[in-house]
């Protein structure tokens, strides 16, 4: 921009990215021992902006903090957003804290979604690993409600105990489904569970695939994902191309201004979450990259 | 490149310099300049020409920095400093939004939407290199940092041509420097011997042909442009070089190195480098909130890729090493930038180097990481320790 030699007047700033927006918490409800549902709406009455499955929020809790979140509700239902927060620390647990009426400052929603427009016509499988489950909902909304343009349904998710299991309903619902299959496992069973009890890859022998048909979508932690990965593609064939994962590192503003969230030539705030595995073939699993 | 030697350049005197900062400053700007501060020559806001380090120079070299007296009165007789104009564009500390909880409602206030307007004085070449870096970085791509954004568009530059490179410079392998040629409003050569001291100036806009025809200047000699030129020519004659012939991939392809083994035995991960950096801008938010409760703050400050928390996520951070740190910093710098911003994020302006209280210098790890032998010990005087704001 050529600089001005007017007398310099007063200039405003356009639309800034870091300034969050006053919602209110519509509705919360507990999901597990740590893990909570809030819904929030705009508090100008305004519908809050769509967004797009696997995109996330920065959500800001007043004086505290502010953090990514993905949104975990479903992309058609209007006016309000979803998170699913498990309180690990401050930020969180003072976000699970929140009651019906109190205020939280949003931004976004920002980052690349789960590509479900050019993977019409698939099977789409579906890997989720503890919290990772709530990114990929908003995803597995969407398919349900546009069934005819995906061919399968299959859902495999992992979680550390019985009592870890998010949606548990949902869950059972969505297996009811047509050609929709749904299969969880726990790490530890303890004396009531009655499922399956294993690492999510082991929920990979109940499966047949059409390699070529199918594309994968994964969240969870990021061994997980590797070992996920590594079970795709050796021994179900299924191509790099194929396999879509939503990263998480720290990040401190979502636009690629902080450098926190940095993954090689990547900022994951911008360039993710969600990569095709083709991109991060050769990132994933360097140590301390 | 041959000089290019152009007839539009005028001659302004040392007072000529004190008007063009009256003249700025009656024009509503606030005008930053070099000056003499703790022992260093800083950038801060000048009211006159006296705030500038007539007469002073600097020593440098790796781990080592001095000021001293010059035998003349070269206003710009010095490298770049610890400071670099980053601090008023991309300021070290900055508060994003204000919030007020008023009863049942929450106030969410944009901070700064009026901004100051800075006519900076001394922008060096690879200074101007360095603000094409972070125009990139902040209004370059999908989204734009307002804050970034309304202080850089008001900005008025004048630069002034390298003459003399320091020990710790490699502009000149960079392509940054020592002639800016871009990216000023006004440029200024010192020329400063026996017979005279005044300053061969170029517009770079119209604003600063404008401003160049309000002081009056008057044409520049043939002979004076000539010795202008030969005198930047002198600076690019420098010992420091950095080959950046395949760099992207050459550290790529070598995040195993020993040499990043090596220079984590001396790296003390102070993150002076970074703060020195005239191109480095990641930053975190801090947030603050007063005991009422009722009015709290986000703040955003200069952060550094080599802190342990700057990589941490739940259940510890991603780069626990130093090694893994400097890794990404280097690597950051000369491989990923040029993926993401189209550019290197080195401008060559030595100031890491410079810094550095153990004395790593950049342009040797490239050669060490090229297979150049791993780098020997360090060759710093060891005595900068200086805090850095
Ligand atoms: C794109 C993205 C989507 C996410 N979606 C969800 C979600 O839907 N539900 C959910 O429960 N969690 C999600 N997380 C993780 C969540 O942001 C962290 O659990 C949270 O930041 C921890 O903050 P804390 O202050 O409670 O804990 P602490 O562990 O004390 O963290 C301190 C600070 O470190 C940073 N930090 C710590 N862990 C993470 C992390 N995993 N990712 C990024 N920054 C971190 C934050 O700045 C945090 O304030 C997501 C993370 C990312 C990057
Ligand atoms: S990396 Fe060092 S030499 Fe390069 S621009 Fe930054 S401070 Fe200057
Ligand atoms: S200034 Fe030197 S010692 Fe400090 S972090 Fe940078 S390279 Fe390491």
């Amino acid at each position: 921009m050529p600089p001005t030699l007017e007398q310099p007047g007063i200039s405003h700033a356009a639309s800034d990215p870091m300034r969050p927006e006053p919602y209110f918490v519509a509705s919360v409800s507990r999901e597990t021992h740590d893990t909570f549902t809030l819904s929030v709406e705009p508090a100008n009455g305004v519908p809050a902006a769509g967004f797009a499955p696997g995109q996330f929020s920065m959500l800001y809790v007043f004086g505290v903090g502010e953090l990514p979140i993905s949104i975990s509700g479903d992309p058609e239902q209007a006016g309000r957003l979803t998170y699913t927060v498990r309180s690990v620390g401050p930020a969180t647990q003072a976000l699970v804290s929140r009651v019906t009426g109190d205020w939280l400052g949003v931004r976004g929603p920002f980052g690349a979604a789960w590509p479900l427009e050019a993977v019409r016509g698939k099977d789409v499988l579906i890997i989720a690993g503890g919290i990772g489950l709530a990114p990929l909902r908003p995803a597995i909304y969407h398919i349900l409600r546009h069934r005819d343009d995906y061919v399968r349904l299959i859902v495999l998710y992992g979680a550390r105990s019985p009592g870890d299991l998010l949606y548990k309903k949902e869950l059972a619902a969505w297996g009811r489904s047509p050609d929709t299959q749904v299969l969880t496992t726990v790490d530890y069973g303890g004396v009531n569970w009655r499922g399956r009890v294993g690492v999510v890859t082991t929920l990979f022998r109940h499966l047949r695939m059409h390699p070529d048909k199918t594309v994968a979508f994964i969240c969870g932690p990021e061994i997980m994902m590797r070992y996920v990965i590594t079970e795709l593609e050796e021994n179900r064939g299924v191509l790099a191309n194929d396999i879509y994962l939503s990263m998480e590192r720290n990040m401190k503003c979502a636009v690629g201004f902080c450098g926190h969230c940095q993954y090689g030539p990547y900022f994951i705030c911008k360039d993710g979450p969600v990569f095709c595995y083709q991109k991060l073939r050769g990132l994933l699993g360097k140590h301390e990259l | 490149m041959g000089p290019t030697v152009a007839s539009n350049r005028s001659v302004i005197e040392v007072e000529g310099i004190a008007q063009l900062i009256a003249l700025l400053q009656r024009r509503g700007y606030q005008v930053a300049g070099p000056t003499l501060r703790d022992g260093a020559i800083a950038c801060e806001i000048i009211n006159k020409l006296e705030d500038l380090p007539a007469g002073w120079t600097d020593e440098q070299a790796p781990g080592h920095y001095r000021v001293k007296k010059r035998n003349d009165g070269a206003l710009f007789g010095y490298s770049v400093g610890p400071q670099s104009w980053k601090k008023f564009l991309h300021p070290p500390e900055l508060q994003l939004v204000e919030l007020r909880r008023d009863g049942a409602s929450l106030k969410i206030l944009h901070n700064h939407s009026v901004f100051p307007h800075f006519a900076f004085l001394g922008v060096r070449p690879c200074e101007l290199a360095a603000i094409a870096v972070q125009d990139r970085v902040f209004q370059g791509g999908r989204f734009t940092d307002p804050h970034y954004d309304g202080r850089r568009g008001q900005v008025f530059i004048v630069a002034v041509q390298c003459t003399q490179a320091g020990p710790s410079c490699f502009c000149a392998s960079m392509g940054t420097g020592p002639r800016a040629r871009e990216g000023f409003d006004v440029a200024l050569t010192e020329i400063i011997d026996s017979d005279h001291h005044l300053f061969v100036a170029e517009a770079g806009t119209k604003a600063g042909a404008e401003v160049l025809k309000e002081l009056h200047a008057v044409p520049a000699t043939p002979v004076l442009c000539q010795q202008a030129e030969e005198s930047i020519r002198h600076a690019s004659v420098q010992t420091r070089q950095m080959d950046t012939a395949g760099i992207r991939d050459l550290l790529y392809e070598n995040f195993d190195h020993p040499e990043w083994d090596n220079v984590a035995t001396r790296c003390l991960s102070c993150a002076n480098c970074t703060m020195v950096c005239p191109t480095c801008f990641c930053t975190t938010m801090e947030d603050v909130s007063e005991v009422t409760g009722e009015h709290a703050g986000r703040w955003r400050r200069w952060d550094s890729c080599f802190t342990q928390s700057f990589s941490y996520i739940h259940g510890g951070s991603v780069r626990t090493s130093s090694k893994s740190r400097f890794r990404q910093w280097m690597t950051h710098k000369l491989a990923s930038w040029i993926d993401q911003f189209g550019t290197s994020g080195c401008v060559g302006c030595g100031r890491c180097i410079t810094w550095c209280p153990v004395g790593i210098e950049i342009t040797e790890e490239v050669h060490a990481i090229r297979g150049g032998g791993v780098n020997a010990a360090p060759i710093s005087k060891g005595d900068n320790i200086h805090e850095l704001a």
